[in-house]
């Protein structure tokens, strides 16, 4: 045997490498082999255990006098990592109870199952493709069986649960005035100053009054009430029932003959397609408001603002804007609802419903308000 | 309609009848043609280890599970196929109480018992808080209709969900793991509630277990189910699949868990 080389001492447990007299690599363990001499020995041992390759391993264990389940980890290791090199392995002198410890620890000595090839990066791009398919024709489907139970209640009415309906208007629709109008104040103020400026160069700027009337009430207030319901009432729709899912209420709600689109979704739905309008409204007169606060800072009267807009806002500018709202809350409801109804199992799930309520519900908002433009461009409105 | 108060050996015509039931998730078949029959008035416990489909197999006859082919006779009506009207017309016919209760948190356990009942009859409210009141005190929860399920004990949330699953007077109560998550005692209070109500309403249940001593105490009937065979096999009272039953495992499995002391209380 050559002479051993330096030990390295760690608090509790000792580690010896040294050559064999046919040439094998020989670790020797000494100590108590607990989680913390173990997180130190791990990386010199298992390399000595990779550099001994085929010409063999011996592990002397004989002076461990302690070994817990990290030891036996070590231990199971570095068994496997000689293996590998394909050389022999011997574990000397190791305690019978210990021994059994290493080999509940060690895996199961079977051919693993190759593990399955990574798709490359244009196979998950056709999958997520595909995926993105499916999931807008479920939304799409799912918008049409909300709609179908809405003229279901319309035509009977008595199927609808009236008190749920106004209990979710009033905090989806009353709950959410201090926000809309709070953002729809600063972005009138923003959009009246920012327009401001460059209208300043061709001393238009009273023409402000003009664009803030218009894209306020007929883009902007729609727009953003939509967006402010679904981080607000969309996801609350997604957590409120995707948690339902997960406790078996929904099912509870089918096998006591409710139906779940009729009993939760045409509720939200109709809550949300009557507070949306209202709160495009309120958005849009508050923004109208910031307006004229920088309208008037510009040195022009208030009277000029309210002639201005009256004069340039049609009444189915207003109309058009509204019935855009209403169209909107179904959608951010019924997405709402979707997600949660299609929530897997257990809490994280909630979540994942929850953002995914609110990104797919902007998503479908910007993609329906490109629609009305078109449509709206195309009838020359 | 067999008289409640006749011993549970006398049940009466097949209520339940399933036939050919092939069902799965996916392309996972997890029944291959499971046939069998529930008989009016019985207690009848569906049963196997984790993973054989115990819960599927309720599922499915339940209406919640499509299955792959074969049909769930309800009262001589098929499940599977009943769409609209018809199949609201089984469903009434039935009550289920979920493994954790599903008692709408919202709502208090009057409402809760009231639900169905606003839905589908045209009681007035007087009456209705009545028969709430009557369910309740069927599951010993008298003078709790006014809390929240979140107020309650796991058992007392289970009580309640038997009081709203029997709410339209179902013929036939299915329950998931009625014993699951709950101690010993409170497990055996919740028998000697399910044995009364099947005795002095002569309801049918269908329960999904795997407690042993639960077994030996209420089932008249149990079926084996086994994951590798993918459907039943063993079918009989307990005691019968403990002493005669053909398959050694299915012996042992009785006998097992009940040795020594439990065995000499069955």
């Amino acid at each position: 045997m050559t002479a051993p080389a330096p030990a390295r001492r760690s608090r509790g447990a000792v580690l010896r490498t040294t050559t064999g007299e046919r040439g094998e690599r020989v670790l020797t363990l000494e100590g108590r082999l607990d989680g913390s001499s173990t997180a130190r020995l791990w990386r010199e041992a298992t390399a000595a255990a990779r550099s001994a390759g085929d010409r063999g391993l011996v592990v002397d264990a004989a002076g461990v006098d302690y070994c817990d389940g990290a030891g036996a980890a070590l231990l199971a290791a570095i068994e496997e990592l000689s293996d590998d090199g394909g050389g022999s392995f011997e574990l000397r002198g190791l305690r019978d109870d210990l021994r059994e410890l290493v080999a509940l620890v060690a895996p199961s000595k079977r051919e693993a199952a190759p593990p399955p090839p990574e798709p490359s990066s244009i196979v998950r791009l056709g999958r997520g493709g595909v995926q993105v398919g499916r999931d807008l024709r479920r939304l799409v489907s799912f918008i049409g069986e909300a709609v179908v139970a809405l003229a279901m209640v319309a035509r009977h009415p008595r199927q609808l649960r009236v008190r749920d309906t106004i209990a979710i208007a009033e905090r989806a629709g009353i709950g959410a005035i201090p926000i809309v109008v709070g953002v729809g104040f600063l972005l009138g103020l923003i959009l009246a100053f920012q327009g401001a400026i460059p209208m300043k160069r061709f001393a238009a700027e009273i023409f402000v009054a003009d664009l803030l009337g218009l894209s306020m009430l007929r883009e902007l207030g729609p727009l953003m009430a939509a967006i402010l319901l679904t981080a607000r009432s969309g996801s609350a729709f997604a957590a409120e029932i995707g948690t339902m899912k997960v406790n078996e209420e929904i099912d509870a709600l089918t096998t006591m003959g409710l139906e779940p689109v009729r009993f939760l979704v045409v509720p939200r739905v109709l809550a949300a397609m009557a507070v949306v309008p209202a709160l495009a409204m309120a958005t849009s007169l508050s923004g109208l408001l910031g307006g004229l606060l920088v309208y008037r800072s510009l040195g022009f009267p208030t009277v000029t603002f309210v002639n201005r807009v009256v004069d340039m806002v049609q009444p189915f500018d207003v109309a058009g804007g509204l019935m855009k709202a209403m169209v909107f809350g179904i959608i951010v409801a019924a997405v709402g609802c979707l997600r949660g109804i299609d929530t897997g199992q257990g809490a994280q799930a909630v979540g994942i419903s929850t953002t995914s309520a609110v990104v797919s519900g902007i998503v479908a908002i910007a993609i329906t308000d490109g629609i009305f433009a078109v449509v709206f461009y195309v009838l020359g409105i | 309609m067999p008289n409640p108060a006749v011993p549970t050996s006398a049940h009466g015509e097949p209520i339940i009848r399933v036939e050919n039931l092939v069902a799965g998730y996916g392309d996972v078949r997890i029944f291959d043609d499971v046939s069998f029959e529930v008989r009016r008035g019985e207690v009848f416990v569906i049963l196997g280890g984790s993973g054989c489909g115990k819960s599927t197999l309720m599922k499915n006859m339940i209406g919640l599970h499509q299955p792959f082919s074969g049909r769930v006779l309800i009262d001589g009506d098929d499940i599977v196929s009943a769409r609209g009207d018809a199949r609201l017309r089984i469903l009434r016919k039935i009550g289920v109480m979920y493994q954790q209760g599903a008692l709408f948190g919202s709502m208090t356990l009057r409402e809760n018992i009231e639900l169905p009942m606003e839905e589908f009859t045209e009681l007035p409210r007087e009456a209705m808080d009545r028969i709430a009141e009557s369910k309740l005190k069927m599951v010993q929860l008298e003078g709790t209709a006014g809390r929240f399920p979140a107020e309650l004990s796991g058992g007392m949330r289970k009580r309640a969900a038997i009081a709203r699953a029997m709410a339209l007077d179902p013929e036939l109560l299915f329950l998931d793991e009625p014993s699951a998550g709950l101690d010993p005692i409170t497990s055996a209070e919740l028998d000697d509630t399910i044995l009364r109500l099947a005795r002095t309403l002569g309801i049918t249940f269908v329960i999904v277990t795997h407690e042993l001593p639960s077994i030996y105490e209420i089932a008249d009937r149990v079926i084996m189910l086994d994951k590798e065979k993918k459907g039943i096999v063993a079918t009989g009272s307990p005691e019968q699949l403990r002493d005669h039953c053909e398959i050694e495992w299915v012996r042992r499995f009785f006998r097992r868990e009940t040795d020594p002391g439990a065995e000499a209380a069955v």
